[in-house]
């Protein structure tokens, strides 16, 4: 078959035209159909080859050239095609050299049992030395904060102010109306049901016990944890790629005490205020619904929550506040420690860290909510 | 042989032009009316003190930053004057080296390289491949290197595989940022050798930005001096070195200056008694 790049004749085969990256495919099936190279490479031809009638040639070409006619016979071009521009010939014994070793590695592969076997195993390592490390840098945190607690100088006021504003002022107008809406479908849910037994004036009870003990602190935990467990993260991370936290500690700085516990504390001051706006702006909604659709005024709620709700259930809610605020803050800063140097790893460990944020938080309060039942509290 | 005016480089036309060049930031003024001009087949050593606006030259000629006035022609199109179709057809005839690699981290080595082989040259994923490792290999990396991260690599060995992936498409203009920053000597004399060795066959124009005055020496065919906002002299590095001002004095006569003359007028000597 006559083609644009190749001409055989018997034992001698006339290259032509241009050797491009462009035409790389139709040259390398012109090769195939014309049966100079096999799919397996590695065997040169024995034919002739005469590159006289190149008229390009680029890199992508001249790897063709150097599979088509050998390693050894593109070493040696300058003595059987002198003709070739001395340009062309450089690059065919450069590639030639670089073609010299072999390039095809393959990866390690293994039976699809043995694979399955083996991330099951990975994941099963991973699971335990991800707690083990979260114990220990909890265990790290809580030293350094103790060990600095006697120690004003080293208080990082500017930082911790600062983490204030973001993770919390910043997040008040979304637990508001976060908070509120939740408050408000907890008060339908409540009315709907309760209006069967004619206890509507229980929805006031149900909304006022759900949002202080456990809806207010909670959604605002799981907020900050969505929220600010992934900055924490992203921050930390970029840094850690961008060797800052190894200059810090190269110049004798603890990054514990310099980017953690400003975060820490921060959280431990912002959670516990959040959830109080929290539990407020449920009260609220709940408020709202009661009284445009069940005719209980906005005094009778008041009255009711008074004389029915003590004030037991707003601590037990609001004690839960530092520990998910410590354990949301310690797990983002913990995850932007693992970053490697990749983009990749930065997403990684950020949607990690928001993941078990938000479930430690959850697994907190139930057993908190275990506890609590037990007590009588 | 009609075509052979790409292959073989025709001397003094020129692939980008700058013309009146402004760059600013706020009121911080990098380029005022800078002009300069690649030759084509040429390699051009751009130099100049630190924050005298080399990379940022590079950045506004590949396009990255919108200059703030004047106009950059590379291969005859004003590149911010066309539409994104025209400027993608363009760009893919650049090559650019960044200064820090820029590989893609979430792909290995041949990956990053058969990226624009498969995007660009559709070429089949396995063909891609195949190419990648060969150009991995002539940058003198070893053939483990090609299922490694960029994470995991060396400085020196992510600027090999960066170069690699610049000359993935075989550009007709390779843009390189320090691209010897990093690199042992050893390892910078045989990069400096390879780009003048491709240049040669592939007939490409090189935009090296350096402060590897050995480079200059054995890479460059012209040298352009940034300073003071502006192109201060472009010249042979013989003619350069003999401007009457203070920093190209410095630089150039420096004892690093001073060195790196001798070993390339050591160079060319043995080269010369050799043939």
């Amino acid at each position: 078959m006559p083609s644009e790049w190749i001409a055989r004749h018997d034992q001698t085969v006339t290259l032509k035209g241009e050797w491009t990256l462009a035409n790389y495919r139709h040259i390398k099936t012109a090769l195939i159909h014309t049966e100079l190279i096999n799919t397996e490479p590695g065997k040169p031809t024995g034919a002739t080859v005469s590159l006289d009638a190149i008229t390009r040639l680029d890199t992508a070409g001249a790897i063709l050239i150097v599979e088509l006619i050998g390693v050894e016979k593109a070493r040696a071009v300058a003595d059987w095609a002198a003709e070739l521009p001395r340009e062309q010939q450089a690059l065919l014994v450069r590639i030639a050299e670089a073609m010299e070793a072999p390039l095809d590695v393959a990866p390690p592969s293994y039976s699809r049992i043995s694979q399955a076997l083996a991330s099951v195993g990975q994941q099963m390592v991973g699971l335990w030395s991800q707690q083990h490390q979260l114990l220990a840098f909890i265990g790290l945190v809580m030293a350094t904060l103790f060990h600095l607690a006697l120690r004003p100088r080293h208080w990082r006021l500017t930082a911790t102010v600062a983490h204030i504003q973001q993770s919390g002022l910043n997040a008040v107008p979304i637990v508001a109306l976060l908070t509120f809406m939740v408050g408000a479908v907890v008060a339908f849910l409540g009315a709907t049901v309760l209006q069967d037994f004619g206890a509507t004036i229980y929805t006031i009870d149900l909304v006022a016990f759900s949002f202080l003990r456990e809806f207010g602190v909670l959604l605002a935990a799981i907020l900050l944890a969505g929220r600010t467990a992934s900055a924490f993260t992203a921050q930390i991370g970029a840094m850690k790629s961008n060797e800052e936290i190894d200059a810090l500690q190269a110049q004798g700085l603890d990054p514990i005490e310099l980017l953690v516990l400003p975060r820490v504390m921060a959280m431990l001051i912002s959670l516990p205020m959040l959830a109080f706006v929290g539990m407020l702006s449920g009260l609220a909604g709940g408020a709202m619904v009661t009284s445009l659709s069940l005719d209980i005024s906005l005094t009778q709620f008041m009255a009711t929550l008074q004389k029915d709700v003590s004030v037991t259930h707003f601590l037990v809610g609001l004690s839960k506040a530092p520990v998910f605020a410590f354990v949301i803050a310690v797990i983002g800063c913990l995850e932007g420690f693992k970053v490697s140097g990749s983009a990749q790893s930065v997403g990684e460990h950020t949607t990690s860290s928001v993941v078990q944020s938000i479930f430690m938080v959850i697994l907190i309060d139930a057993v908190a909510a275990l506890f609590f039942m037990e007590m009588g509290w | 042989m009609i075509d052979s005016a790409k292959s073989t480089p025709q001397p003094d036309q020129p692939v980008i032009q700058v013309k009146g060049l402004v760059n600013r930031f706020g009121a911080h003024v990098v380029h005022e009316n800078l002009d300069l001009t690649l030759k084509r087949g040429e390699i051009l050593g751009v130099v100049g003190g630190s924050g005298t606006g080399k990379s940022v030259l590079l950045r506004s000629i590949v396009g990255l930053k919108r200059p703030n006035g004047g106009a950059v022609e590379v291969l005859g199109n004003t590149l911010n004057e066309l539409d994104d179709k025209q400027r993608s057809q363009i760009e893919r005839r650049f090559g650019v080296l960044f200064q820090r690699g820029a590989l893609f981290s979430s792909l290995n080595l041949q990956e990053n390289i058969a990226l624009p082989l498969i995007e660009h040259a559709r070429l089949p994923r396995e063909d891609a491949e195949h190419l990648a490792r060969v150009k991995l290999a002539l940058v003198g990396l070893p053939p483990q290197a090609a299922l490694q991260f960029p994470e995991s690599l060396s400085g020196g060995m992510v600027k090999r595989a960066a170069l690699a992936r610049a000359l993935a498409l075989d550009p007709e203009i390779l843009f390189l940022d320090e691209p010897t920053a990093g690199l042992d000597p050893i390892g910078a004399a045989a990069f400096d050798q390879l780009l003048v060795t491709l240049r040669n066959a592939l007939g490409f124009s090189v935009f090296l930005v350096t402060h590897d005055l050995d480079t200059l020496y054995a890479a460059c065919d012209r040298v352009a001096v940034l300073s003071q906002k502006r192109v201060l002299v472009v010249d042979t590095i013989d003619k350069v070195a003999d401007t009457d001002d203070e920093w190209v004095q410095d630089y150039f006569h420096g004892p690093r200056g001073r060195a790196a003359q001798r070993a390339h007028a050591a160079f060319s000597t043995n080269a010369y008694t050799q043939e």
